[in-house]
Formats: C-alpha cells, sequence, structure tokens
C-alpha cells in the first residue's frame, strides 16, 4: 500500500532528525547536526534491504517516489518565502561576501570531485530523484 | 463575493499553494520552452519567479516570509516549510545508489570541511575589508557566508551586535539566492553531472535550500547526493565557527 512508503519515509525523517539533535546535544550545540542527511542514508539502507529480500512492493515503493517528485514544487514554494528583501537590503559587504563564496566554491568543485576519481555514472533505476513519477515499471 | 473568496483561500492555504505553485511550474516550462528554447530549465525559470514573489510579497508586507506573508498564500509557508522539505528531500534518497555514496565518501567528507572553512575565511576577508576589526563582528560574518543559519548561531553564541548578526544573514542569503539560479548556469563548467560531483557540491556550497534548489534545477537525479552533504554542512559550520574558527580568527586580529 503506499502508505506503508509514506510511513516508512517518515520513520527515516524522525530516526534521522533524532539522531541529529541527540549528536547536537552530545557535542554541546544548539543544532542539529546533519539529521536530515542521516535520516537519508537510513532509507537508503533500508530501501537496499527491503529491495534485496523483494519486500518492497510497487505501490509502497510510489508512496515514495510521490514525495520525491514533489520534491521540485515544495523547493518553489520554498523560494517564495525566502526573505529576499532583506538580502537585498544587506548592502554590499552582503552582497561581496555571498557572492565571493558562492564563486569560489564554484571553481573548487572540479579539484574535489577529482580525488580519488574513477568513472561514476547515475544508475538506470531512478525512482525518486526523477521528474517522472510514473517511470517506475 | 470577494470576501467569499478570500475565505477560501485562507481556510485552504495549503491547496492554495499547491495550486499557485503548480501553475507557477507550468508557466515557467512554457517560458523554457518557447522564449529559451529549453536552453534554460524550467525548474531553474520556477525558482526565479519563486523568489520574485517573494520578493514582492516583502515589500507589499514589510515582513520576513516573502510570499507567504500574504494573507492568502500562508499555505506557501507551510508548503514551503522546513517539515515538508525535509521529507520531501529524505523521499529523493529513494533514487540514491548506495554504490555511488561509498565511492564519493572521502571527497565528501573533504569538501565539507574545506566548504565550511573556505566561505568562512572568505566572509571574513570581506568583512575586514569593509572596516571591521573586531573577531566577533569578523567570525560572524564569515560564519554568514557558510550559512544564514550558521550566521545567526554564531553570533549569538559570540555575543555580536544585530546589526552584524543581520548582516551575517544577509550575506547567507545571497549566497542560498546565488547558488539556487546560478547551479544550472555553472553545472557544465565544473563538471556538476554525476553523483559523486554532486556530493562534493553539497559539501562545498553547503546551504541546503541552494544546493537543492539549484541541483533540482539542473538535474533532479543529482538531488539526492548533493542534499545528502548539503545537511551536514549547517551543523559542522555551527560546530566550527563559534569554536575552533573563532579562536583562529580571535588569534590573527
Amino acid at each position: 500500500m503506499v502508505i506503508y512508503g509514506v510511513a516508512l519515509l517518515a520513520v527515516c525523517l524522525l530516526a534521522g532528525v533524532l539522531l541529529g539533535e541527540l549528536l547536537g546535544t552530545a557535542i554541546g550545540i544548539d543544532a542539529n547536526v546533519g539529521g536530515v542527511g542521516i535520516a537519508m542514508l537510513i532509507l537508503v539502507l533500508v530501501v537496499d534491504y527491503l529491495k534485496k529480500n523483494n519486500k518492497l512492493n510497487i505501490k509502497s515503493q510510489e508512496g515514495m517516489a510521490f514525495w520525491g517528485a514533489m520534491y521540485i514544487p515544495i523547493v518553489i514554494a520554498m523560494a517564495a518565502k525566502q526573505n529576499v528583501v532583506a538580502a537585498v537590503d544587506g548592502g554590499p559587504l552582503a552582497l561581496m561576501a555571498g557572492v565571493s563564496a558562492v564563486i569560489v566554491s564554484w571553481a573548487m568543485v572540479p579539484l574535489l570531485s577529482s580525488i580519488g576519481k574513477d568513472t561514476s555514472t547515475l544508475s538506470d533505476e531512478e525512482l525518486g530523484g526523477s521528474d517522472d513519477v510514473r517511470n517506475i515499471k | 463575493m470577494f470576501e467569499i473568496l478570500s475565505d477560501t483561500f485562507v481556510e485552504n492555504g495549503l491547496i492554495v499553494s499547491f495550486a499557485v505553485v503548480g501553475i507557477t511550474i507550468y508557466l515557467s516550462y512554457m517560458i523554457s520552452d518557447k522564449l529559451t528554447n529549453g536552453k534554460i530549465h524550467g525548474s531553474a525559470i520556477a525558482i526565479i519567479m519563486g523568489l520574485v514573489l517573494a520578493y514582492i510579497g516583502g515589500i507589499n508586507t514589510g515582513g520576513e516570509q516573502g510570499l507567504a506573508d500574504i494573507g492568502i498564500f500562508t499555505g506557501i509557508g507551510l508548503m514551503g516549510g522546513g517539515m515538508l522539505r525535509d521529507f520531501a528531500i529524505v523521499a529523493t534518497a529513494f533514487g540514491a545508489s548506495l554504490d555511488e555514496i561509498k565511492k564519493a565518501g572521502l571527497p565528501g567528507i573533504i569538501s565539507l570541511f574545506a566548504g565550511v572553512i573556505v566561505s568562512f575565511v572568505i566572509g571574513v576577508v570581506i568583512a575586514f575589508a569593509f572596516g571591521y576589526t573586531d573577531a566577533v563582528s569578523l567570525t560572524t560574518i564569515g560564519a554568514g557566508a557558510a550559512t544564514y543559519i550558521v550566521g545567526p548561531v554564531t553570533g549569538t553564541a559570540l555575543g555580536a551586535s544585530s546589526e552584524v548578526i543581520a548582516l551575517s544573514i544577509a550575506a547567507g542569503l545571497i549566497k542560498s539566492i546565488l547558488t539556487m539560479i546560478g547551479t544550472p548556469f555553472v553545472a557544465k563548467y565544473i563538471g556538476l553531472d554525476n553523483p559523486r560531483s554532486a556530493i562534493v557540491y553539497g559539501g562545498l556550497m553547503g546551504t541546503t535550500s541552494g544546493v537543492a534548489g539549484g541541483l533540482a534545477a539542473t538535474d533532479p537525479k543529482l538531488v539526492p547526493y548533493g542534499a545528502m552533504t548539503a545537511t551536514f554542512y549547517t551543523g559542522l559550520g555551527c560546530l566550527m565557527a563559534p569554536s575552533v574558527l573563532f579562536l583562529v580568527t580571535r588569534t590573527i586580529f
């Protein structure tokens, strides 16, 4: 059932965020340390395990694929609620700091990507990250 | 009549936002197709339209939440808020492959540390060029160049002035917005077309919203990889900026 996929997602998110909070408390800072990243890792591992054991049916996968496909619309809603006025009002210091940080970071991507490089390609089976929810079959 | 319409919109806020975002995306893909011949990705245009709407909302209401501050569009705040965003971001990991993540492990971790430190140093240097000389302000603005969350967290921890904290947030917001808009345009020049470079990208840029938005507009398949490292960045920044990086800054200035 679709809800199984959605529930699996929810449990992974909650587990990850909880671990992130605990990690933050453990190292003494008032922030969630990588909770969403941890949740994603848990999901990748769980899905990998379930798929190998044929425990994940198409309907459950659709529950996850739907939310993966909703990601871009949610990002657009997120863009529409940013404090763009404050960013623009920050003046030349904020503008220069932000823009320089981005440009230098961009320049470093090819450098760091080449560490220990070997050929890497996207796998053919893409469900959640893809635009098309229905390309499951 | 107008009141009934407005009430209906307010009571169904989240549903309104689904419709608004859907229409925005439709228009964006049409513009992408007709005006740019598909050269500029539809989602990139949609994100820019979102930011423009946020600007209009902010100008009209004086609030901090862009379009979501306008009564009938409050649902945008819910749809674009942290809860649904995190939920959908985790869902994108469903399409990620374990082997690719393992392969990019070390470069991912290196890029995280490099990303936080490089952005911080740039922020400090520019703040210094603009006349700030005290370690607390320099550290706070440097932290803001990391992300707009690391900035205020660091500033509050160190007791920076609210003006400096506001500047650090603005620097982080500029970074996030530029990353959202610019990623699809620089992607091919920096080799951003595979999971490995996406993982490095997330670690270097850090801003989760910027990376996720930018990658979504570049190639949605890359989102889970970039987002995974990006979500560790803010935590690492909050950990390093008020401690190690502050001590180093204080020693120098």
